[in-house]
């Protein structure tokens, strides 16, 4: 499969990583690389083979449905990051985080 | 041109844990903001999901209630999305493997105009595990969001059908039975104000009688069944309209506006729907056994199918009656416990269905805060039932018994509602009617049937209303010769 730069900046801006043009091309060769063993593993044969989800072969273990955590709004809003648009610099507020607006 | 809607429906539904789905921080709806979001809710880096036992019970309970295949094996995956709601990035879901695959549910669909009632299979295509997203608020702080974490990480079945229905009336009757289903198994408490049961509607049209599928929209977040049937109705026809005039219809998400009764189209980027899944390796695959189903089939209450097939052996009910009283758990237990207070089943239902509905519906209440308790009401009918008092004078004792104004005994006798059964004072008053009535017992007599009636009607006036009607008719039938 062919990778293009476009591709590259797609992957990147779903991410949320900033890529220049110059780092687009050094990575496309570096995702082109990973995409050739892909490719070379593909080729073996795994009929019959049931696809692997995690790489230790045991099962998830379960918590009771017991409450274990208490509130600790404080502690995390004190290390909260500060944002804003500048003027406002308040991480939180009413108990809220406080992030840039968004609305659909 | 003849249209047919397509439509199938993906309902979230908020499992009934005391605890999130990887975390033990409290779902308690309500709480501060903030105050019930732990370092696994708010995403710290190094945290680890613990998957809850309970949520994963409620879903083998979803999977047996709806014949479901039940997977031996399910598997966690990364949804990628970013939204300050989100802290994680990603929302943890189930993708290619989800924990319970098909089923199905029977749906009532009520009788409208001159169409009559019918049932129909709904196909569940599958049905998954997944967490709740935070709450944004706006408009606190000037140009800010404000973000609750309260709700992050609060267990959700994902509910998805096949796209079976064929009408807004469909859609509302499966979402409804859903919604009591999810109830009835104790799994959601159905708290539609709350977000606890949310649906998201996926509509589309094709000329009737095509195979092929149109392009569909889907209306997001409807938490009521009168929005969904007005939101579904208006997308239907714009895009019947849409098509007629020309045009084509667009993949699209739209929201219903319930001021103007339209919905209309997100502003959506290209690139929206691409969320990258991918096995979360924060979680092993989640293995359920046969000895598992069996703890969990242990638990479950019957099915209101299975309920409802006994309410028509045993009590001897039409299917009509069986199935409205199987319609929430909270009825047929009402039901139940009337019949087991020693009333007999049918009127019970009647009552239960009629008067009892009638009010609680009039006044918006649940059955919980009824008035009327099912004993009350069984004391009631059967004061009907040994001829205390008619049927007529019971709906006047129902009245006061729904008001507080004591129960049965009482309130006959305070009203003087007491039913004359005694055939001496019956005849002695039949006696006075007909010395009174000389021209309509000739009337009766020269073949004029209507004659009888009002002989009867008088009879009961002359009573009071007290007098026992079936009573009334007997000895009149006896004294005129008829």
């Amino acid at each position: 499969m062919a990778l293009s730069t476009e591709d590259i900046k797609k992957i990147a801006h779903l991410a949320r990583i900033e890529v220049s043009d110059s780092d687009a091309n050094a990575t496309l060769s570096k995702l082109t690389g990973i995409l050739g063993l892909i490719e070379q593993m593909q080729a073996v044969n795994t009929d019959g083979i049931v696809p692997m989800s995690h790489s230790q072969d045991v099962v998830q273990r379960l918590r009771d449905d017991v409450v274990t955590k208490t509130n600790q709004r404080e502690a995390f809003q004190k290390i909260s990051p500060a944002v804003g648009n500048g003027s406002d610099a308040r991480a939180v507020d009413g108990g809220l985080y406080l992030v840039p607006k968004v609305i659909e | 041109m003849e249209w047919e809607v397509v439509i199938g429906l993906e309902t979230h539904t908020q499992l009934r844990t005391n605890t999130k789905i990887f975390s033990g921080a409290s779902t308690t709806y309500g709480a501060e903001p903030n105050t019930q979001a732990c370092e696994v809710s708010i995403a710290l880096p190094g945290v680890l999901p613990v998957l809850n036992k309970e949520a994963v019970n409620c879903a083998i309970k979803f999977g047996l209630a709806v014949n479901a295949e039940i997977a031996p094996r399910s598997v966690f995956a990364r949804k990628n999305y970013f939204y300050p709601d989100l802290p994680k990035g990603y929302q943890i879901s189930q993708y290619e493997l989800p924990v319970v695959g098909k089923g199905a549910v029977t749906i009532q669909v009520p009788a409208v105009g001159k169409n009559a009632a019918y049932e129909k299979v709904i196909n569940i295509t599958r049905a998954h595990l997944e967490e709740d997203a935070g709450k944004s608020v706006h408009g606190a702080v000037e140009g800010m969001s404000g973000i609750d974490l309260n709700r992050a990480g609060t267990p959700l079945l994902e509910i998805v059908t096949e796209p079976d229905m064929r009408s807004a009336a469909e859609a509302v009757a499966y979402a409804k039975k859903l919604h009591e289903l999810v109830q009835w198994i104790g799994i959601c408490d159905g708290n539609m104000q709350e977000g606890s049961f949310r649906c998201d509607v996926n509509v589309s049209v094709r000329p009737k009688g095509t195979e092929k599928l149109g392009t569909r929209r889907e209306i997001k977040n409807l938490n009521s069944f009168k929005f969904m049937q007005q939101a579904i109705e208006y997308e239907t026809r714009w895009q019947i309209e849409t098509l007629e005039d020309g045009g084509t219809i667009q993949q699209a998400t739209v929201l219903f506006n319930p001021d103007t009764g339209e919905t209309r189209a997100m502003r959506s980027k290209e690139e929206a729907n691409d969320y990258r899944y991918f096995p979360d390796p924060d979680l092993l695959p989640l293995e359920i056994t046969e000895a598992d189903k069996t703890r969990v089939q242990a638990q479950m209450p019957e099915l209101p199918e299975a309920m409802k097939l006994r309410f028509e052996t045993q009590f001897g009910l039409t299917s009509y009656d069986a199935a409205s009283l199987t319609a929430s758990r909270e009825l047929a237990q009402y039901f139940v416990e009337t019949v087991d207070a020693g009333a007999e089943a049918k009127p019970a239902a009647n009552w239960v269905m009629g008067a009892i509905s009638a009010k609680l519906n009039a006044e918006e209440k649940s059955l919980a805060e009824s008035p009327v308790s099912s004993v009350s009401l069984a004391s009631l009918l059967k004061r009907i039932a040994d001829n205390t008092i008619s049927n007529n004078a019971a709906k006047q004792v129902f009245e006061a018994m729904w008001n507080g104004e004591g129960e049965v005994d009482a309130i006959i006798d305070a009203k003087g509602l007491k039913q004359v059964s005694d055939t001496g004072a019956i005849e002695a008053i039949i006696d006075e009617v007909l010395a009174a009535n000389a021209a309509m017992v000739e009337e009766f007599k020269a073949g004029k049937e209507k004659a009888f009636n009002a002989l009867v009607g008088q009879a009961m006036k002359a009573s009071k209303g007290k007098a026992n009607p079936a009573q009334v008719n007997e000895v009149l039938k006896k004294k005129l010769g008829a």
